[in-house]
């Protein structure tokens, strides 16, 4: 007979080597769907470290697909940690870049200096309040805020339809519903010339950097954490914990939010209903991979970054589709998770006993 | 405007009924998982894996029928993985659900491209035809409403019959209620609390991927990459709303069809003054609206969520 | 009584981790017997019974059982399907009933073959009404489980072992969660069961009723049995030292003049979800050096009480003034600067974060402090010492005070929560069942610490179902019983137990 028992304390080894582990077994477990497409498995991997360290280029291409991974990637990790369940991260992406665009394209004139933390500001408030919502509905009416965030996701992108055919749209734009230009006082300077890559990394950088320190060392991180592993006994002890869930939805929502100031005024330029080819629900997966630490989100966005850009490669050059990536990358999450359940749970035998 | 003319015409409500079926599918399976205790997320994805797998069976000549049962197969499929990740190893039911759902889309995908690297217009089938029932279709109102629907249509309201048979009028609906409430009940009567789970997800996913088959069947006759459209949370949202009782989720189900229905002939009617993405979100704010007005009274199963494992009580 | 054995337990066996629950023990029962299985919280009992119904796999032994014929049978061991068709059926402490099902499906549950096409709800219907006819024990068979009291629930869960055709029923600690009357028609209702031949295992470990309703006393102590009597031969002071290995030991305590009121509620009203957890219109004074113990059967309206002083719930109508001082807004941290500690019923659920350091834990009710926080940073240093501080005050031992809090032992959590609460001085304790499936040891530090805040001048408000520890503890006796408060004026077990059934004594 089998028997599940909780481990009494994960060593360090277990929170690194699980996620570690779990994305090398599903980088190896996408030769399955290689072979099935008659790809030659060896030479796919080979491409794929092509597409990623095979010259400057590709690597900066990398780190500009991870820069908005590692936003999802901390708007997931800060609501999970409250155990509020935003899904929703793709809505306010884009709930970022309407407003960046809203502010971006001339209503304010300034100097970058301060036009560009205006437009992160408002992404950010756009993005917070596409969190706040859902939360509100949760704390005052109950719902659950995985369906609602969800459900967020769709409206949102049909209201950025319809704004990019109506109050956004670019008259310039030769009737393809995109926005105008972002002004180039307020586009996020290049980090390196002729290169894509943009300073929305380091943001991205500094943003993990201070959710760290605020989710270890602040009160407020205290909180959170302690609504998120035991609402009851939070609230017992005098933590407000609705308002440390609004709290946590508001900084989750603000750094999707920031993802899609990002996208727009550090890649793009201009806003279309392309701009995210599911960064919000990736990020959940960089969030899961990273075990909810804002540190490790960065190297997670890094490796599933890397996934992608290397199947996009590999996808170019031998004919099999990319949607390669989005598999290894869903596949990674249930390694993951099942990587964490061997790591929190011990499974033993136990003798058959009796007769 | 004409909106009592919409509303009494024949090809209102069997649009309603057509664009419940799909609903009706995904909700009873979501029901039947959450009932034994088990939140699926897995379903959007499952509704495409659904479509993809129905409509290739076909295409490579499995017959109508053929492809429904590939379709429920690889449905339970993934939700025996869903299962095992969430009840013998007790994982958080929202992130598997999600890891599901990215996992069967992306598989759906990635087969649907490989298979067919590089189509302009993706090939048709034959899908599921109205059935002309004789005499019956002819009827007025009931004719058109209901007698000329397709098979699947049909089954889906069957379906309804079973579930709430099975649920509230045979031992296996009594267990399953059951571990949904409180799996310590069935395991001090020597019932597998694992087992109920597990065969209550497989079967629930199943019918969700009757569903996404559906939209390449019956709806449509080809398979398009987002095609199921968020239909699998509406889904989720729907139960609550139909407290998790079989009949209320028809009726919710149809609800909501009728109210697509309705926006779509709203839409030409008073379409050159309003935006057309009104209506087109209205579906999604409607699930949202029907969700918080519930919320607080819904009762949910009592062990919904919760982990359960054997031998720790 | 006959001398036939219908059932031995042989050198049975059990270890979680390190600890030994089970030590060879080996049990007779025999047919139409009432065995009473007697120790202290963690002796054992509950571990040995759900070996025999196969919830847990013994480490060694095994298990006979009579089969209808009456020749002993191998029992299959870890499967709970084997041991209920080997007639046996228990009743646990915490009722294993599905509230949304109704009473005729719940005792059906799991006795028909599940590929069934319909149930035979006919059939069931009148072979429940035989059953309830033979043995007394009555209930309406299409209530809903979720709106039945705990008596009523604990007569479908005996009910649901007898529709099986138990011939041994194994109950769990029936009388924790009983009123003294409701008890006695318990026994009485087993009486009449054993006589037609139904042999009967009871856990308990309040020596009154073991002596008063078995045929035969077995008694284990960390986890070995240390001795077998027949209930003719014993009487309390014998097994009381079988079970504890000395003479109970008594709380000493000195007699004090109450101070001025520190918890003062004023026709104060609850309106609660139901008729059980709401407070009607009661009046309750708590002096300094004063330890009012509440007495009532579970879900009179405790929690109600409890949550009020927590901070958990507002009063629909009345007042409460802490220390002569009305509250007006009520939330925990309001509740904790008037001077109120507490002790959450829940200790797990409610008391601690147990993903969260013990560290942690200690301080999470003071993060406005300024030790524990500058600037809305954690003090780090100081929040460490400070917890090494109050785990060598409090005894508190576990793998450290930066390991997760969830790792402790229940008695360990108790003290940690003791720790956190009376390091703030407070006026008003709230103690809500404080000892709960402690051991000895613990529970008698809880009681030591409660006392001696009393010394020092706090109200101590303690909420218990223990009745014992009650009569123990408190300067004064109040028992709740739907949703009101009645001074009791004595001491006298016996009239406490009616007040606590809602007859006015």
């Amino acid at each position: 007979m089998i028997r599940i028992e909780p481990r009494d304390a994960p060593s360090r080894w277990w929170t690194i080597g699980v996620p570690v582990a779990s994305a090398l077994i599903a980088l190896l477990l996408a030769a399955i769907p290689l072979m099935a497409a008659g790809a030659n498995v060896f030479e796919a991997y080979a491409q794929m470290a092509k597409g990623i360290f095979g010259s400057k280029f590709a690597f900066t291409e990398m780190l500009t697909r991870a820069t908005p991974l590692i936003f999802t990637g901390l708007a997931a990790t800060m609501a999970f940690r409250a155990k509020l369940w935003n899904i929703g991260a793709e809505g306010q992406l884009y709930l970022g870049a309407m407003a960046a665009v809203v502010v971006g394209t001339g209503l304010i004139d300034a100097p970058s200096i301060i036009l560009i933390p205006i437009i992160l500001l408002a992404g950010a408030a756009a993005g917070a309040a596409g969190m706040a919502g859902p939360t509100y509905l949760k704390t005052r009416f109950g719902a659950d805020e995985v369906v609602t965030t969800l459900l967020l996701n769709f409206i949102i992108l049909i209201f950025l339809q319809m704004m990019l055919e109506g109050p956004l749209k670019d008259p310039m734009g030769m009737g393809w519903p995109q926005s105008e230009p972002i002004v180039d006082n307020a586009i996020l300077p290049q980090l390196m010339p002729r290169m894509r890559i943009h300073s929305g990394l380091i943001i991205a950088l500094v943003a993990a950097g201070v959710a760290h320190v605020m989710l270890s060392k602040s009160v407020w991180g205290f909180k959170l954490r302690a609504v998120g592993e035991n609402a009851a006994a939070a609230l017992h002890a005098g933590i407000g914990v609705k308002r440390t869930m609004m709290s946590a939805a508001i900084v989750s929502g603000g750094l999707a939010g920031i993802a899609g100031v990002s996208e727009v005024a550090g890649l793009r330029g201009y806003l279309t209903t392309d701009l995210s080819p599911g960064f919000g629900y990736t990020g959940i997966v960089v969030a899961m991979l990273a075990g909810l630490s804002p540190i490790g989100v960065v190297i997670s966005a890094i490796f599933i970054a890397s996934v992608f850009v290397g199947a996009d490669t590999m996808s170019r050059a031998m004919g099999v589709s990319s949607y390669l990536a989005d598999l290894v990358v869903a596949l990674s999450l249930i390694c993951v998770l099942i990587g964490g359940f061997i790591a929190r749970y011990r499974i033993t035998r136990t003798n058959k006993g009796g007769q | 405007m004409d909106i009592l003319q919409i509303l009494i015409s024949d090809s209102f409500w069997a649009a309603a009924l057509r664009i419940a079926t799909p609903l009706i599918f995904g909700v009873l399976g979501a029901l039947i998982c959450e009932k034994s205790g088990v939140l699926n997320l897995g379903i959007e994805g499952i509704f495409a894996a659904g479509a993809m797998a129905g409509w290739m069976a076909v295409w490579l000549g499995a017959g109508l029928w053929g492809g429904l049962l590939v379709a429920a197969l690889v449905g339970g499929f993934f939700g025996l993985i869903h299962a095992i990740l969430t009840v013998p190893l007790g994982l958080s039911q929202h992130v598997s659900g999600l890891g599901v759902t990215m996992l069967a889309t992306s598989v759906s995908y990635f087969t649907y491209r490989t298979a067919l690297p590089q189509v302009s217009s993706p090939p048709k089938i034959v899908p599921f035809q109205p059935l002309d029932i004789p005499v019956l279709s002819d009827l007025p109102f009931v004719g058109p409403v209901l007698f000329q629907q397709t098979a699947m249509t049909w089954l889906a309201l069957v379906m309804v019959a079973l579930v709430w048979w099975v649920l509230n009028r045979t031992p296996l609906g009594l267990a399953i209620r059951a571990v949904g409430d409180n799996p310590d009940a069935v395991d001090a009567q020597g019932l597998s609390v694992y087992g109920l789970r597990i065969g209550a997800v497989v079967a629930g996913s199943a019918l969700m991927a009757l569903g996404g088959a559906f939209l390449t069947m019956s709806a449509f006759d080809s398979f398009f990459f987002g095609m199921v459209n968020g239909r699998g949370w509406i889904c989720i949202a729907l139960v609550i709303f139909a407290s998790w009782r079989p009949g209320k989720a028809l009726l919710g189900a149809l609800l909501f069809g009728a109210f697509d229905a309705f926006q779509v002939r709203l839409q030409t009617e008073v379409g050159a003054f309003v935006p057309s993405q009104i209506f087109l979100m209205a579906p999604y704010v409607l699930s949202i609206f029907a969700l918080v007005i519930v919320a607080r009274r819904a009762e949910y199963p009592g062990a919904l969520l919760k982990p359960w494992f054997k031998g720790q009580r | 009584m006959t001398n036939t054995r219908v059932l031995s337990l042989n050198n049975l066996s059990k270890r979680f981790g390190s600890v030994v629950a089970n030590d060879a023990v080996s049990i007779e029962l025999h047919r139409g017997e009432v065995l009473a299985l007697l120790g202290e919280n963690g002796a054992g009992k509950t571990t040995l019974m759900n070996m025999l119904f196969g919830h847990y796999l013994p480490d060694g032994g095994s298990i006979d059982v009579a089969d209808e014929s009456g020749d002993m049978r191998p029992l299959t061991l870890g499967h709970p399907q084997a041991a209920l068709e080997a007639g046996i059926g228990m009743v646990h402490q915490h009722f294993t009933l599905a509230e949304n099902l109704t009473v005729l499906d719940s005792i059906l549950l799991g006795s028909e073959s599940l590929l069934a096409w319909r149930h035979k709800r006919k059939a069931a219907r009148a072979k429940v009404g035989r059953i309830m006819q033979r043995t007394g024990l009555t209930v309406g068979l299409d209530e809903q489980i979720g709106k039945l009291t705990v008596g009523e629930r604990q007569r479908v869960e005996i009910l649901k072992a007898l529709y099986h055709d138990a011939r041994i029923l194994v109950l769990d600690e029936p009388t924790a969660v009983l009123t003294p009357q409701e008890a006695d028609t318990l026994f009485e209702n087993i009486g009449a069961m054993t006589k037609d031949g139904l042999s009967v295992i009871f856990i308990s470990h309040k020596l009154r009723e073991v002596l008063a309703f078995s045929h035969r006393i077995s008694v284990l102590r960390h986890g070995k049995l240390v001795g077998e009597i027949a209930t003719s031969d014993a009487d309390e002071r014998v097994i009381a030292r079988m079970m504890v290995g000395a003479d109970t030991p008594t709380t000493p305590r000195e007699a004090m003049a109450p101070g001025a009121p520190v918890l003062a509620l004023k026709t104060t009203t609850v309106k609660g979800d139901s008729a059980r957890t709401s407070l009607h219109a009661v009046d309750l004074t708590i002096h300094a050096h004063e330890i009012v113990g509440i007495a009532g059967v579970s879900g009179n309206g405790q929690s109600a009480l409890a949550r009020l002083v927590s901070g958990l719930a507002t009063p629909d109508s009345g007042e409460l003034l802490i220390s002569g001082k009305p509250i007006h807004r009520f939330t925990p941290p309001v509740m904790q600067k008037a001077g109120v500690g507490r002790i959450p019923e829940d200790r797990h659920h409610d008391g601690i974060i147990g993903a969260m350091s013990v560290a942690e834990n200690l301080v999470i009710e003071r993060l406005r402090d300024s030790d524990v926080q500058k600037y809305g940073f954690l003090q780090q240093n100081s929040i460490r010492s400070h917890a090494q501080d109050l785990c060598k005050d409090y005894d508190v031992r576990g793998p450290g005070i930066d390991a997760d809090a969830r790792l402790l032992s229940g008695g360990n959590i108790q003290k940690l929560i003791l720790a956190r609460v009376f390091e703030c001085m407070p006026d008003l304790i709230l103690a809500n069942q404080p000892t709960r499936g402690l051991d000895m040891g613990a529970a008698a530090e809880v009681a030591r610490r409660l006392l001696e805040a009393r010394a020092r001048g706090a109200g101590v408000l303690l909420i218990s179902e223990d009745l014992d520890e009650v009569l123990a503890l408190s300067d004064r006796i109040i028992v709740i019983h739907d949703g009101q408060l009645h001074e009791a004026h004595t001491n006298d077990r016996e009239a406490i137990g009616l007040m606590m059934a809602g007859e006015q004594a």
